[in-house]
């Protein structure tokens, strides 16, 4: 505090410091803060911070330093502590121990509406928007101030024009792609007038189109002197954009870096501790047997949050790998329950060996040979608090061994998950312990060993290594191939392109309630299967 | 304000000390009240869960009165466990006493060893019927059915109360609103000499282990169970959820159905206005308090049959007011899910206050 | 023939009261995401701390007593539910059970006594318009405030940061966390409105309606403004709306017999109940509507992590 000033002026010219209205803060950036200067301190550093949960320590002595103006990557894989990181500098979880200097000054952050009014906005990983609400409302909940939408309308409008956002600020988010919701977020922060913008893996919903223009845009913050975290695990991406890189492991800092001088390999390294773990199969020869087809499928989903689907054909043969790639909410959850069984449909639209099965409801498809993995694992793929011994029950109740008159085996089903997990490297605590105490790789295995043990005809799978680490992410990718190649057809539907190419024979993209031909994997690459994400609507605007 | 955090695995030791401590604090908290009144709390307490046992009669009454809560509750718990609430058991009963005493009736005079069967079946149909209504309202309109069955309750009442002060009121009697008294083969039979439990606790000893093997063996229960867990594991595994919407609401009507019909051609003996004591919403605590376990259950109707006594007892030597014992039940049943929520949460721990100094406090230090 | 209807139209506002007070009540809780099926308690509650208030204070004090005494039993509840993650509808039936319990066990000291009422007071100018001023402008004090009631709800949720605030808890627990809103505290006061809420509908019964206390007095009231909150689809203008219609069918079962209808009393008193079944079956079987409107939390109970 300046000598002269007294308390009260102080707290007061601290208050106007914190509370300056838009325009006002532009100017101090411009004006006061230019960017990549060397001789200011730094705009955030964390000092030994160390985070502990129950039985795990999420971050351990993390120190990490932003410039203002810098575009920092902290790059990890899955469960690495990175998200835990970005909460306690948003104010969402209390560090244990270590602190934070805000702009040379010791802070505490009490909650997310302080580090807003520090200047901390952050974009999050799965967007916390209101889908009943309109775009400017969700805005206006995150805004102090007065409370006048009107206004606050013209503001979006003017941001988002500024940084090449567009948006209507009117219409209800549960209309927008997600795309366009990735943009409220993105204005709801710059409206806060951030000094610092987090980005918890914002690229695992854009197209590679979608991405060059969020890069874009982040580009330009920097150069206006704004600093930005950017959490991720793509290696590629971090090269691209970002002046510096700290990369963690198991919660603690396993190094930092230029990017740019580094190589994906090194860069890799340092993220896992190990080279990266790739995949291989024998190659697949072509055998036109199919198993699972699915003709002409038309479902207009009643749900106004939901998606259609239009004239959908599709062919998964005996042996081959089929992915389906494209941005969730383009029909994906509707195919996958038209396949499975939770939606039915006309008998001739789904067939599974020859048979048509359209109408038959997901336990008799399952008879017919049908095994399918959903994305949501605790809550559809398992009950969280029931036993894994009940939830191997779940789907394979049909053995003769398991249920007989109406009476189920309790000991047997113990035996067959304790199978299961061994077969599977299911690491936990025996068959007693309850599916949602499980890591998110481990429940994986579990789920897909148990639909494998089914001895499937097809295998349809849904974002298979979402939010799994590295190396459980391998022995999944792995395991599909290999009952592929054992004579299983496989169905993947993924976000990921990476893993798509990874394992795919051929490739078809899901946009818009529209599924494309399927293309030979070695005919096509991501930019193009990217401009078929994007849809015919967004490719002409 | 959040105090809990989740567990990684539930908590065996919780999910069978909650109802004890449930219990405890329920007497704590009702000691403080017998203390607010000025009555000496270890006096009421004897009144309340000892006098009652000290002789037969006393044994009879808790048994006469345990029996329809715990068939109830059996029900109930079924549906329980897939988060189908049926709160309305209460009008299911009514309707199982309604019908059988429909059959008792218009059987007046006739002797035949068909007629007691009969009203017992006339029971199940009526409560199950009763059930099946808002299940049909569920499964075809989507409409709740915990509002559906409270509304039948009512309606239920008010249709016992049309019969007995109108076309079923006793033509021999004065002018009170109830039905002639059944013949004795309309009637349960005393087990013994003097004493007013019947046979109709033979029901419940049967149906007892009945529920209890569904439950622990049959995979319709299993499925029941998912689908109350997790209702899209129950879709995703090809579970219908019209059929546990109809198991349900089935099953706890047709037990409510006999219990009222045995409550009618038991120590009732007639069709009255004043024919269920709440049996149909005690036996959702005791449903609740038995952890949705049948043996649990007997446990918990037992208890809450000795409340139900004890409450009436304290009104004659202590002269409380019988609206206690509603007060403890209700008090029961919020200690009991108070303490479940330890069953998958527990407290968050106390960690060390982070040694972080907020910079304003540290100026204020120094101004 | 019009002026027949004027006092049965009066009545029946009269009638409505309660319902719109506890349903308004229910609306602003589920609004934030929490159901609680303890409204018949809280009425009761509320009803018969209003009797034994107003006995000492007067109308507007029993009022004031059951908003208090409806606000403080719903505690509990938000405790258990709000800080415990407790299910809610049991929850909810275990504060009906109490509240039955301990407004009984209260109301014995207060049988035989009574009240005088509270007479009408028809406002000037508003109450000389045809039609439309006896019925709506004539009425008690308790009627007037329901009018407010309606409009303050109605404007807060449509209007103000509030509103929007707790339509955003009530759809999406985790995106108001992470924005930095408390969930927990936001739904401990829409419930704690609630109660207040219920607590004025069962205390205008015991002081104004029929200004006695009666054991369960409330008489399923508690459930059927549950149930009107369904059928409004969360919107006060159409809770209005079903309130009057139910106040309506409720007077017209009494004039029933007059009207020369031919059915016994006991049956036409279920009338109501029956009513509401329909009328959740009307609207429930639109499950779009449902959709759209429904807070998507509604029930869930929420446990933050961090």
């Amino acid at each position: 505090m300046p000598p002269q000033m007294k308390r009260k002026d102080y707290l007061r010219w601290r208050r106007l410091l914190d509370f300056r209205p838009f325009e006002e803060s532009c100017f101090l950036c411009y004006m006061s803060v230019p960017a990549h200067s060397s001789d200011l301190p730094p705009r955030l550093a964390l000092w030994h911070v160390t985070k502990r949960y129950p039985g795990v320590v999420a971050n351990n002595d993390v120190s990490l330093t932003v410039k203002p103006g810098e575009i920092h990557a902290v790059l990890g894989e899955n469960g690495a502590g990175k998200s835990t990181l970005m909460k306690i500098i948003y104010g969402a979880v209390h560090a244990d121990e270590g602190h934070l200097v805000w702009n040379g000054q010791t802070v505490h952050i009490a909650n997310p509406s302080a580090a807003r009014q520090l200047g901390i906005g952050m974009v999050f990983q799965h967007f916390q928007l209101f889908e009943t609400l309109s775009v400017v409302e969700n805005i206006a909940l995150a805004l102090e101030g007065a409370f006048d939408l009107k206004h606050l309308a013209e503001r979006v409008s003017e941001v988002s024009a500024r940084y090449g956002l567009p948006l209507d600020p009117q219409r209800l988010v549960h209309s927008l792609s997600v795309g366009e919701r990735q943009r409220v977020e993105i204005v709801r922060c710059l409206l806060q007038n951030p000094q610092l913008l987090i980005l918890d893996e914002p690229t695992s919903v854009l197209t590679p189109q979608a991405v060059r223009a969020l890069f874009g845009t982040l580009r330009q913050l920097a150069s206006e002197g704004v600093s930005i975290l950017y959490i991720s695990h793509k290696l590629h991406e971090i090269q691209a954009l970002c002046d510096r890189a700290t990369v963690m492991r198991d919660g603690r800092v396993t190094g930092e870096a230029d990017p740019r001088q580094e190589t994906a390999a090194s860069l890799a390294s340092m993220m896992i501790g190990r080279e990266l773990p790739v995949c291989s199969a024998p190659p697949y020869h072509g055998e036109s047997s199919a198993v699972l087809e699915v003709r002409g499928l038309d479902y207009h989903n009643e749900d106004p949050f939901g998606a259609s689907l239009h004239g959908v054909d599709l062919v998964v043969n005996r042996g081959e790998v089929v992915g389906i790639a494209g941005i969730s909410g383009n029909g994906q959850a509707e195919l996958l329950a038209a396949l499975s069984g939770e939606q039915l449909s006309a008998p001739g639209c789904v067939l599974i060996g020859g048979e048509p099965v359209g109408h038959l409801h997901a336990g008799k498809r399952r008879d017919k040979g049908l095994a399918f993995v959903p994305e949501e694992r605790l809550g559809r793929g398992a009950v969280p608090a029931m036993t894994l011994a009940q939830n191997f029950l779940l789907t394979s109740h049909r053995k003769p061994a398991l249920r007989r008159h109406g009476l189920i085996s309790r000991t047997r089903a113990r035996e067959f998950a304790a199978h299961c997990i061994e077969r599977f490297d299911v690491r936990c605590n025996g068959v007693l312990s309850a599916a949602r105490s499980l890591s998110g790789g481990n429940l994986q295995k579990f789920i897909v060993g148990r639909e494998v043990l089914q001895e499937p005809k097809v295998m349809i799978v849904a974002q298979p290594t979402w939010g799994v680490d590295v190396g459980a992410s391998a022995f999944l990718r792995q395991t599909l191939l290999d009952i592929a190649r054992s004579g299983v057809g496989v169905l993947v539907i993924s976000e990921e392109l990476e893993e798509l190419f990874e394992i795919c024979d051929r490739i078809a993209v899901l946009a818009g309630g529209h599924l494309s031909m399927p293309v030979a994997r070695a005919l096509t690459d991501a930019e193009q299967i990217g401009l078929l994400m994007a849809g015919p609507q967004q490719q002409a605007a | 304000m959040q105090l809990l955090e989740p567990r990684a695995n539930p908590s065996k030791l919780m999910r069978w000390a909650a109802p004890p401590l449930a219990i405890m604090l329920t007497l704590l908290a009702a000691a403080a009240i017998f203390v607010l009144l000025g009555k000496p709390p270890l006096q009421a307490f004897h009144v309340f869960f000892i006098e009652p046992l000290q002789d037969a009669n006393g044994w009879s009454e808790l048994l006469l009165k345990a029996s329809p809560l715990i068939l109830i509750a059996q029900g109930l718990a079924l549906g329980f466990r897939a988060r189908i609430y049926n709160i309305g058991a209460e009008g299911q009963f009514l309707m199982g006493a309604i019908c059988a005493s429909g059959v008792a009736i218009y059987t007046d005079g006739m002797t035949s060893a068909w007629i007691l069967p009969a009203m017992v079946v006339a029971g199940a149909i009526g409560g199950g019927l009763w059930g099946a209504l808002p299940a049909w309202l569920k499964t075809h309109y989507n409409a709740e059915e915990t509002l559906t069955t409270l509304m039948l309750t009512y309606v239920a009442s008010y249709l016992l109360s049309w019969l007995v002060g109108g076309p079923w009121r006793d033509p021999g009697g004065t002018n009170f609103p109830q039905s002639i008294l059944f013949s004795e083969p309309a009637m349960f039979a005393p087990l013994f000499e003097g004493l007013r439990v019947n046979s109709s606790v033979f029901i419940t000893v049967i149906a007892v282990p009945l529920f209890w093997l569904f439950v622990s063996k049959s995979f319709m229960a299993y499925q029941l169970a998912v689908g109350g867990e997790a209702p899209a594991a129950a879709r995703y595994a090809g579970f219908s959820a019209r059929r546990t919407v109809w198991v349900s609401l089935i099953v706890s009507g047709v037990t409510a159905g006999i219990a009222g019909a045995s409550e009618a051609a038991g120590p009732v003996g007639q069709l009255t206005l004043s024919l269920s004591p709440g049996y149909g919403f005690a036996a959702i605590i005791v449903a609740w308090v038995g952890r949705l376990h049948p043996i649990g259950i007997v446990l918990s109707g037992l208890l809450l049959a000795l409340i139900y006594i004890g409450g009436d007892a304290a009104q004659v030597s202590m002269q409380l007011p019988s609206a206690i014992s509603w007060l403890f039940q209700g008090m029961l049943l919020f200690f009991l899910l108070g303490a479940d929520a330890f069953v998958d949460f527990r407290l968050k721990r106390r960690r060390a206050k982070p040694r972080l100094k907020d910079h304003v406090n540290d100026e204020e230090g120094r101004a | 023939m019009i002026e027949d209807l004027i006092p049965i139209l009066a009545t029946t506002l009269a009638a409505a009261t309660p319902l719109i007070f506890a349903g308004l009540g229910e609306l602003v809780t589920e609004k934030s995401g929490v159901i609680n099926l303890g409204v018949e308690g809280m009425m009761l509650v509320g009803a018969i701390a209003g009797f034994a208030a107003a006995l000492q204070w007067g109308v507007a004090g029993g009022i004031l007593a059951g908003a208090l005494a409806g606000a403080l039993v719903a505690l509990p509840f938000c405790f258990l539910t709000l800080s415990l993650g407790a299910n809610q509808p049991a929850t909810g039936l275990a504060l009906t059970i109490s509240g039955i319990g301990l407004s009984a066990f209260i109301g014995q000291f207060y049988v035989s006594q009574s009240l005088p009422g509270l007479q009408p007071y028809a406002i000037p100018l508003l109450a000389s318009i045809p039609l439309i001023g006896p019925v709506f402008f004539a009425q008690s004090a308790v009627v007037y405030l329901s009018y407010v009631a309606f409009v303050l709800v109605a404007w807060m949720l449509a209007r103000t940061r509030w509103g929007l605030i707790l339509r955003a808890v009530g759809e999406s627990p985790e995106a108001a966390h992470a924005i930095g809103y408390s969930v927990i505290g936001i739904r401990y006061a829409a419930t704690c409105f609630g109660g207040a809420m219920a607590g004025i509908a069962g205390a205008y019964l015991s002081t104004v309606y029929t200004p006695l206390w009666v054991q369960n007095m409330t008489a399923g009231r508690g459930w059927i403004a549950v149930a009107l909150v369904v059928f409004a689809t969360w919107k006060p203008s159409r809770l209005m709306l079903g309130a009057y219609l139910f106040g309506g069918m409720t007077i017209l079962q009494l004039h029933a017999q007059g009207l020369g209808v031919e059915l016994p009393s006991q049956l036409l008193a279920a009338v109501p109940y029956v009513a509401t079944i329909l009328v959740l079956v009307l609207i429930s079987r639109d499950r779009k509507v449902l959709r759209l409107n429904l807070p998507a939390s509604l029930g869930k109970p929420y446990i933050s992590g961090g």
